[in-house]
C-alpha cells in the first residue's frame, strides 16, 4: 500500500481481507465496480457471459479489503465480497 | 492462500423477486444502486419489513416496485404519492416507502409531490433523477440541466431544472437530502434515517442515463460517476435555495433538512376525531 | 358520536343518502375533491368518518383523490369517492387501474350537463357512455343508476357489496336532480343490513398468487402489510402479479377481468319492471328520467297506448337479454334520457332488425316531462 506519510501504528493495524464473489450472468459490463474499486481489485475479463457481456474478473485477490463498495455500487447485484477470516473459520 | 468457494447468494437476494432478475434497466443505469440502497436502508433500519410497501409510479425507477419481495404497488404515471397517502391513512401501521423517477414524481405529479409534503404525511420518497424520460426515449424532463440535449430540445434544454430539495422544503418536507449513486454509503444512510424519521421524507438520488442522457451529452455511465465526484461537494445543511442543478457551478450534495413536526394522521386524529373516540381508544389500552 | 348505521327515518337529500350508504356498507376511507353538484356527499361524510373510525380526507384533485381510494382498498379499508363530470373525466386513468389490479372501490358521479364546464348546477344524464368506455381499452364495469334518495341508499351498500365480490371499482351513476332532491329515507337496523367483504386468501403465504381466480372465479385479495409479499401492477400481469408483456399473458388477463362480470351477469343486472306484462310500447330508462318516465306510462295508458315502463337499475352490464326478449313480442322501444342518445344506441343495437327504437332526449339542465314523453309515443307509435 502507498501512503503519503505512513501511519505510525500502521504495523498494529490488522487489514481485514475479503473475498469477491461475481455472479457473472447478472453483470451488465458497466465497469463500475472495477472503476471505484480502492484496491483495484478488479478487470474486465475478456470472456463473456450468456448476455453478451464482458463480466469483471479478480485480478488481484489478495488485496481485496472487504469494503463492499463493490457490493454496493453494482446496479445489477451481481457482485459481493466476504469477510475471508469468517469464510475460512 | 484463498480458497475458492462456491457461490453463495448476493446479500440481498432474500429482498430480490430472484425469478425476475436481471431487471430492464440498462447496462450502467444507476437506478440499480439506488434501488439495492434502499432495500440495505429497509433492512438495515430495523423496521417491520412485513409491514413495509414499495409504491412506485410509472417509468425506468418505476420499475422498482416490481423487483422487491414484500407488497409493493405499481401504479399509475405521476400518482404513486397520491396512492401512497390513501395506503398510509387507510392503514397507518404500513412503512410506505415511495419509489419513483424525476418525471413521475415532479412533472405528471408535481402536484402530489407538494401537498403529500404540506400535509406531512408519514412517506419516505425515494426520487431517483436521471434528468430524463429515460423509459420513453430520453426526452426533456424537469429536471434536465440547462443546455442539455434530449430529443426533445435536440439543440439543448431552454428551460431551468427544478432545484428538488427546495421545492420538498418549501412545501413541507420533514427530511430532505440530496446524494448521487456514487455517494452510496451516505446515501444508504440518508434513506434510513428517513425511514425512521415520522413525517414527510424525500431523498433525491442523482443517478446516470447512459443511454438516453448521456449519449445525446458525450458522457457514458463513468463519465457520469465521474462528474459526481469532481462536481458535487457535500454541505450538511446547506440553505435549499442553494443546491440548484447546475454542473459548471458544481452541484451540492447532503442532508439538508431534518425536523420535527406532527403528520397528517396526528393532525387528523387531534383535529377531526371527537376525542371521546380517541380517549376510549387510550382507555383500551 | 352517532353510529355507523343511522337507523331511523329520516328528510334527506340524495346526497347525503348516498353517504350514509357508504357508512352503512362499511366505507371506512373517503378521497374527495369539492365539485357540484356531489360536493355535498364529501361534506357530509367528511364529518362522520371520523366518528366511526374512518378517514376523510380532500385530496388535491379528482386524480390523487382516485389514487388514494385505491391505495386504501389495496391496504384493506373499503373505500370511496364522489365527483361529477369534469372529474369523472380525471378519475379515469385510475378507475383503469383498479380494474387491471382488481381493486375493490367506489366511484359516484353525481352528473351534471357537459361537455366541458357545461351547466355545473344543472343536472343531466350525459356521461352514461363515458362510465361504460371512459378509461382506455376493453374491460367491463358495473354501474347502477338510482332514482331517489332512498335508493341511492340502498345502491350505495349494494355498489360496494357489488365491488366488493367482484372486485372492481363500481360506478354510481346518479344526477344532479336526485343528489339534491330532499326525500323521505329510511334507514333501517344495522342488523336488517347485508353487507359483503372481499374474498381473502387462505393456505401458504409463500404459495399465494395474488391474481389466481378462487372458486367463484375471483381472486382473494391479500391486503399490503399482511405478509403474502404481493406484486400488484396495472400492467398485463399474469397470476403472480408479475408484468408479462406477451399476447398470451393479455389474453389471459382479459379473459379474467371480463369473465368474472361475463359469468355472473343474472347476479348483477338488475332491472324494475312497471306495467310490462301486457305492453306493446316500452319505455327504457333510468335515473332520474326512470320517475318522470312512471308518470309517462300511466298518462299513456289512459290516452290508449299500451305503455310500460323498465327501469334500468344496474345500467352496465347492460342488459341485452332483456331488451332481446322483450323485443320479440313489444312494438318497439323508446329510451329516455337526459342527452342525446347514449342508453338509446345500446337499446337500437339490442332491439335491431326486430323492431324500433326511439329516443327522447334533452341536451341537459333540467327533467324530461312526462307530457313530453306521452307526446314522443303518440308520435312514434
Amino acid at each position: 500500500m502507498v501512503f503519503w506519510r505512513v501511519p505510525f501504528d500502521s504495523e498494529e493495524i490488522q487489514i481485514t481481507t475479503g473475498i469477491v464473489y461475481i455472479i457473472e450472468d447478472r453483470c451488465k459490463g458497466c465497469g463500475y465496480c472495477i472503476e471505484y474499486c480502492p484496491r483495484d481489485v478488479l478487470e474486465f475479463s475478456s470472456k463473456f457471459n450468456t448476455k453478451g457481456y464482458h463480466p469483471p474478473a479478480v485480478k488481484k485477490p489478495d488485496d481485496c479489503v472487504n469494503c463492499h463498495y463493490c457490493e454496493i455500487l453494482c446496479p445489477e447485484f451481481a457482485i459481493y465480497s466476504v469477510e475471508a477470516s469468517t469464510e475460512q473459520g | 492462500m484463498k480458497q475458492i468457494k462456491k457461490q453463495v447468494r448476493h446479500p440481498l437476494d432474500d429482498l430480490l423477486r430472484i425469478d425476475r432478475i436481471p431487471h430492464i434497466w440498462c447496462p450502467g443505469c444507476g437506478i440499480g444502486t439506488a434501488f439495492s440502497s434502499c432495500l440495505i436502508a429497509m433492512r438495515e433500519s430495523g423496521i417491520d419489513l412485513e409491514k413495509t410497501v414499495m409504491v412506485s409510479g410509472i417509468g425506468c425507477s418505476g420499475r422498482g416496485a416490481g423487483y422487491v419481495n414484500l407488497d409493493s404497488y405499481h401504479t399509475t404515471h405521476g400518482r404513486a404519492i397520491p396512492f401512497a397517502t390513501g395506503m398510509k391513512l387507510a392503514n397507518p401501521e404500513l412503512n410506505v416507502v415511495v419509489f419513483s423517477g424525476d418525471g413521475d414524481l415532479f412533472a405528471i405529479g408535481g402536484n402530489h409531490f407538494i401537498h403529500a409534503a404540506r400535509r406531512n404525511v408519514d412517506l419516505t420518497v425515494v426520487c431517483v433523477n436521471n434528468f430524463t424520460y429515460g423509459m420513453t426515449g430520453g426526452q426533456v424532463a424537469a429536471t434536465t440541466p440547462l443546455k442539455a440535449k434530449t430529443t426533445t430540445t435536440p439543440v439543448g434544454n431552454p428551460d431551468t431544472p427544478f432545484n428538488l430539495p427546495l421545492l420538498a422544503y418549501a412545501s413541507g418536507a420533514t427530511y430532505v437530502a440530496r446524494w448521487t449513486i456514487l455517494h452510496t454509503r451516505d446515501l444508504t444512510e440518508s434513506i434510513e434515517e428517513a425511514l425512521l424519521n415520522r413525517g414527510f421524507s424525500f431523498i433525491e438520488v442523482l443517478s446516470p442515463c447512459p443511454v438516453n442522457y448521456g449519449r445525446r451529452n458525450k458522457e457514458n455511465g463513468i463519465d457520469s460517476l465521474k462528474i459526481y465526484q469532481e462536481r458535487t461537494i457535500i454541505r450538511n445543511d446547506a440553505q435549499p435555495w442553494e443546491l440548484d442543478i447546475d454542473f459548471d457551478r458544481g452541484i451540492v450534495l447532503g442532508k439538508f433538512i431534518q425536523t420535527e413536526r406532527p403528520t397528517c394522521t396526528d393532525r387528523y386524529d387531534n383535529t377531526c376525531r371527537p376525542k371521546e373516540l380517541i380517549e376510549g381508544e387510550k382507555g383500551l389500552e | 358520536m352517532r353510529p355507523a348505521v343511522l337507523t331511523g327515518e329520516y328528510f334527506m337529500t340524495g346526497d347525503v343518502a348516498c353517504a350514509e350508504g357508504a357508512l352503512a356498507a362499511g366505507c371506512r376511507f373517503f378521497g374527495g375533491y369539492p365539485i357540484t353538484p356531489a360536493t355535498e356527499v364529501a361534506e357530509h361524510i367528511a364529518g362522520r368518518l371520523p366518528e366511526v373510525g374512518g378517514t376523510f380526507i380532500q385530496m388535491e384533485d379528482e386524480i390523487a383523490a382516485m389514487a388514494s381510494i385505491i391505495g386504501a382498498s389495496c391496504a384493506g379499508v373499503k373505500s370511496m369517492t364522489s365527483t361529477s363530470g369534469p372529474g369523472f373525466s380525471l378519475m379515469m386513468e385510475n378507475i383503469g387501474l383498479a380494474i387491471c389490479t382488481e381493486t375493490p372501490c367506489v366511484v359516484v358521479n353525481v352528473q351534471r350537463a357537459g361537455p366541458s364546464t357545461g351547466l355545473p348546477t344543472q343536472g343531466a344524464q350525459g356521461d352514461m357512455m363515458q362510465a361504460r368506455w371512459g378509461s382506455h381499452g376493453h374491460y367491463d364495469i358495473i354501474a347502477l343508476a338510482p332514482s331517489s334518495p332512498q335508493e341511492i341508499f340502498y345502491q350505495t351498500i349494494d355498489a360496494f357489496n357489488l365491488s366488493e365480490t367482484y372486485r372492481l371499482p363500481v360506478l354510481i351513476m346518479t344526477d344532479e336532480m336526485i343528489g339534491h332532491l330532499s326525500e323521505r329515507v329510511v334507514i333501517p337496523d344495522a342488523k336488517k343490513i347485508k353487507t359483503v367483504s372481499r374474498p381473502r386468501p387462505k393456505g401458504r403465504k409463500d404459495r399465494f398468487k395474488p391474481f389466481e381466480p378462487g372458486p367463484n372465479g375471483v381472486a382473494p385479495m391479500a391486503h399490503a402489510g399482511e405478509g403474502y409479499h404481493i406484486h400488484v401492477t396495472g400492467l398485463t400481469h399474469d397470476e403472480r402479479g408479475y408484468p408479462v408483456m406477451t399476447v398470451e399473458a393479455q389474453k389471459a388477463m382479459m379473459a379474467q377481468l371480463m369473465g368474472k362480470i361475463q359469468r355472473n351477469l343474472d347476479d348483477i343486472i338488475r332491472t324494475e319492471a312497471y306495467r310490462l306484462e301486457d305492453a306493446e310500447v316500452v319505455i327504457v330508462s333510468y335515473g332520474v328520467s326512470a320517475r318522470t318516465s312512471l308518470a309517462a306510462v300511466d298518462e299513456a295508458r289512459e290516452q290508449g297506448i299500451k305503455a310500460g315502463l323498465l327501469r334500468l337499475v344496474t345500467v352496465w352490464p347492460f342488459p341485452e337479454a332483456q331488451i332481446r326478449n322483450l323485443a320479440k313480442k313489444v312494438k318497439g322501444f323508446v329510451t329516455v334520457e337526459i342527452n342525446l342518445g347514449q342508453i338509446h344506441l345500446e337499446v337500437e343495437r339490442c332491439a335491431a332488425g326486430k323492431v324500433p327504437s326511439f329516443l327522447v332526449g334533452h341536451p341537459g339542465g333540467t327533467i324530461i316531462t312526462p307530457e313530453r314523453v306521452v307526446e314522443a309515443l303518440k308520435e312514434f307509435f
